[in-house]
């Protein structure tokens, strides 16, 4: 059974090739490519993800405007009825931005873009997005960002742990983010956000593979092994 | 008519762009500023039709993240 899985273009998305790539690689088929102005998705779509770049710019704040757009609308009703989205960099921010997953995404605190290979902590393995690694696992994955300082409120962050919504946690300080949150569930489970790029961690060309388990969890989850 | 919406980071959520254009006055050798919190004035010029609740509606859902920041609409006569 193949996987049917879309990645979303925003303009000034940069990391949607990217995206594409490692979902074609892991599943074996190739995603749909949507653009941010079509209003209606693929039909029964197993997988969205909305990947990295700067879209619109950032301009009012970042993935504000996508936020908006005529896709997300359809990926806000998609998401609502349960389909997989996994937002990575920006494609958190829009999450966010879009009310899908809590708390927003502030300048970095350090002020500069940060862009190196960080350590995180698995902190839920029990996902879709997570099965495949081992609660607690370390890996190591590149951020590239100047908006990933995670805020939320603290009555918000105690139910997001509380409630095992934190996937993944900075094992060292990168962006001020609030409990060094990189990554976060919403309540049921299947929209995924992380600052983190899982998508350039695939292929040992790439420097290292730690990404792939989270591509692989999702479609031994969704279509089988 | 004009219309002046002023967005502002909430109480508590750290500014770090505050921060160095605080950094940045001191470099210019004036003291005595005790705190600097940057925000953003969008302007609009708007029709007399549109309402206070549409600009609320505009300020609330797209202007500023009520996550985050605070917004203030001033109605600027000509």
């Amino acid at each position: 059974m193949s996987f049917r899985s879309a990645v979303i273009t925003f303009p000034g998305s940069n990391c949607d090739r990217d995206m594409a790539d490692a979902l074609e690689k892991v599943s074996g088929t190739a995603p749909h490519r949507v653009w941010h102005g079509d209003a209606d998705l693929p039909s029964g779509l197993d997988f969205i993800a909305l990947p990295g770049g700067f879209s619109y710019g950032d301009y009012l704040r970042s993935g504000a405007m996508a936020a908006r757009s005529p896709v997300m609308q359809s990926v806000v009703a998609a998401a609502n009825r349960g389909v997989p989205v996994l937002g990575v960099c920006n494609g958190f921010q829009v999450l966010t931005e879009s009310g899908l997953l809590p708390g927003a995404l502030l300048r970095n605190a350090c002020i500069t873009f940060v862009c190196r290979e960080v350590g995180l902590r698995v902190e839920n393995s029990q996902s879709l997005f997570t099965a495949g690694y081992a609660q607690g696992q370390e890996i190591v994955i590149p951020v590239a960002h100047h908006d990933g300082n995670y805020f939320a409120d603290d009555a918000t962050l105690d139910r997001l742990e509380g409630d095992g919504r934190v996937a993944f946690r900075y094992t060292e300080e990168v962006n001020g983010s609030a409990r060094q949150i990189a990554g976060v569930l919403n309540a049921s489970g299947n929209v995924l956000g992380m600052m983190p790029h899982p998508e350039r961690m695939i292929e040992p060309e790439q420097g290292g593979t730690d990404g792939r388990a989270l591509f692989e969890s999702a479609v031994k989850g969704l279509v089988g092994a | 008519m004009k219309v002046r919406v002023f967005v502002s980071l909430k109480n508590g959520v750290l500014d770090p762009q505050g921060r160095a254009i605080h950094h940045a006055i001191e470099g210019l050798g004036i003291h005595g500023i005790k705190d600097v919190r940057a925000g953003k004035m969008i302007e609009l010029e708007v029709d007399e039709s549109v309402s206070d609740a549409q600009l609320e509606e505009m300020a609330s859902k797209l202007l500023a993240n009520m996550v985050i920041e605070n917004y203030r609409i001033e109605r600027v006569q000509a």
